[in-house]
């Protein structure tokens, strides 16, 4: 990819040979151990967040595989029990007319989960290449590590559905298995997001100071 | 070059930007304006006229309208004569049996325990700094903590789950609100509103500045 929009240099605290906190902002020399300010603990870049980040992708995509193949849902109508998976119960909300809820919980619950993983995986390679970013890729961070809480609409779904609908004979509705790995494969993924050091995005690769 | 650093610059002039690295001097802003980062936009600086005691009264409103939304029925479902009232206490409750048990802690963590951690830890930080006071001892630690659990609070997920799930059972069964779900949607507004007043750079420059050192 060439670098069509170059920003501008600009100095970092690095390049002056600070460290900036990642918390607060303050600066101090190079080699200060911790912020008087926050308290926080100074890295100029945390190189090691990439295993971080790459270790819990990893898991949050090991888990989304169980949450869309065990059903999230099993509903039990007059003794006749049936049960649905994600996109099951999208499908089932398109049948009852309701596109847009369809589409939120679709969005929500795939759209949103499948891009974040390909966002974060992407993200990162760049940074082990040394590629320098632009302030489109920081934009692309920004909105993955905004939109990651939004996936667990599906999971508050299913806890009220199966709290609400509780009428012996007539109808019920229990949680599935997949409710657990879903949950834990948004979670693992907001853990990603939040382990890596964004101030890697924008890094020149060694050599190319900027 | 945005900035040059010379022998007279001393370190407490400057500042980072948290997210590019970015060096710049500490700006001055107005009240009600924001400085933001040249690099990455960034909000750096953004002080607000009143704005702890804003923070700490719509802290204090959120925790009682928690309460209430805890503990009053928050939705009510009846078909053929049958009824059913659930609370919030119930929608956790919902994944209490067998291997399910983590998931219902992780519900109650999620939209009860940590948004009320947060409203908490923000009332112990700015409470005594909106009456002119010295920070209390620990505000600093505590209010790192209310930030790292910034993601994890998701009262207002919750509320649009409680939307689609409203959609889902309307063609089952009649559902009525009830009381909870008023004061939920009314902590989802305040815990916005209050998010809006907070810059995380400012509110450590304050507490630098006004902690006795």
């Amino acid at each position: 990819m060439a670098n069509a929009e170059r920003t501008q240099p600009v100095l970092t605290a690095r390049g002056a040979g600070l460290v900036g906190c990642a918390e607060c902002g303050h600066v101090y020399p190079l080699n200060t151990k911790a912020c008087t300010v926050c308290g926080s603990r100074l890295v100029s870049r945390d190189a090691a967040s990439l295993q971080r980040v790459w270790a819990w992708l990893f898991a949050g995509m090991v888990v989304y595989i169980p949450a869309n193949v065990y059903p999230m849902l099993r509903t039990t109508t007059f003794g006749k029990t049936s049960e649905s998976t994600i996109v099951g119960g999208v499908f089932e909300l398109m049948e009852h007319g309701s596109y847009g809820i369809a589409f939120i919980v679709f969005f929500a619950s795939v759209i949103i989960p499948v891009s974040k993983f390909i966002a974060i995986a992407y993200l990162a390679w760049r940074v082990q290449r040394g590629k320098p970013g632009t302030s489109s890729h920081f934009h692309l961070y920004e909105v993955v590590e905004f939109i990651g809480r939004w996936s667990m609409i599906d999971v508050f779904v299913v806890a009220i559905l199966s709290a609400l609908v509780q009428l012996n004979f007539v109808a019920s509705i229990h949680p599935g298995i997949a409710a657990v790995s879903f949950a834990l494969s948004v979670a693992f993924t907001m853990v990603s997001a939040n382990s890596f050091d964004p101030r890697l995005i924008w890094d020149a690769p060694e050599g190319q100071k900027v | 070059m945005a900035y040059h650093t010379g022998m007279t610059d001393s370190l407490s002039d400057m500042i980072a930007c948290p997210k590019c690295d970015a060096l710049h001097r500490v700006p001055q802003v107005e009240m009600g304006e924001q400085a933001r980062c040249v690099r990455c936009g960034t909000v750096l600086m953004a002080p607000r006229e009143g704005a702890m005691t804003r923070i700490v009264m719509l802290s204090m409103t959120a925790l009682i309208l928690m309460v209430a939304a805890v503990f009053f029925p928050f939705l009510e479902l009846s078909v053929q004569g049958l009824g059913r009232k659930s609370s919030v206490f119930d929608a956790v409750l919902a994944f209490s049996d067998g291997l399910m048990l983590p998931l219902s802690f992780a519900v109650a963590a999620l939209i009860v325990v940590l948004p009320i951690t947060r409203f908490l830890a923000l009332i112990y930080v700015f409470a005594p700094m909106a009456l002119g006071w010295a920070p209390a001892q620990h505000a600093r630690s505590v209010f790192k903590l209310a930030e790292h659990i910034r993601p994890w609070a998701m009262a207002e997920v919750f509320i649009i789950g409680v939307a689609v799930a409203l959609v889902k059972v309307a063609g089952l069964a009649q559902v009525t609100l009830g009381p909870a779900f008023w004061a939920f949607v009314g902590l989802v507004i305040i815990t916005v509103l209050k998010d809006n007043f907070m810059c995380r750079v400012t509110v450590w420059q304050t507490l630098n500045a006004r902690s006795p050192s």
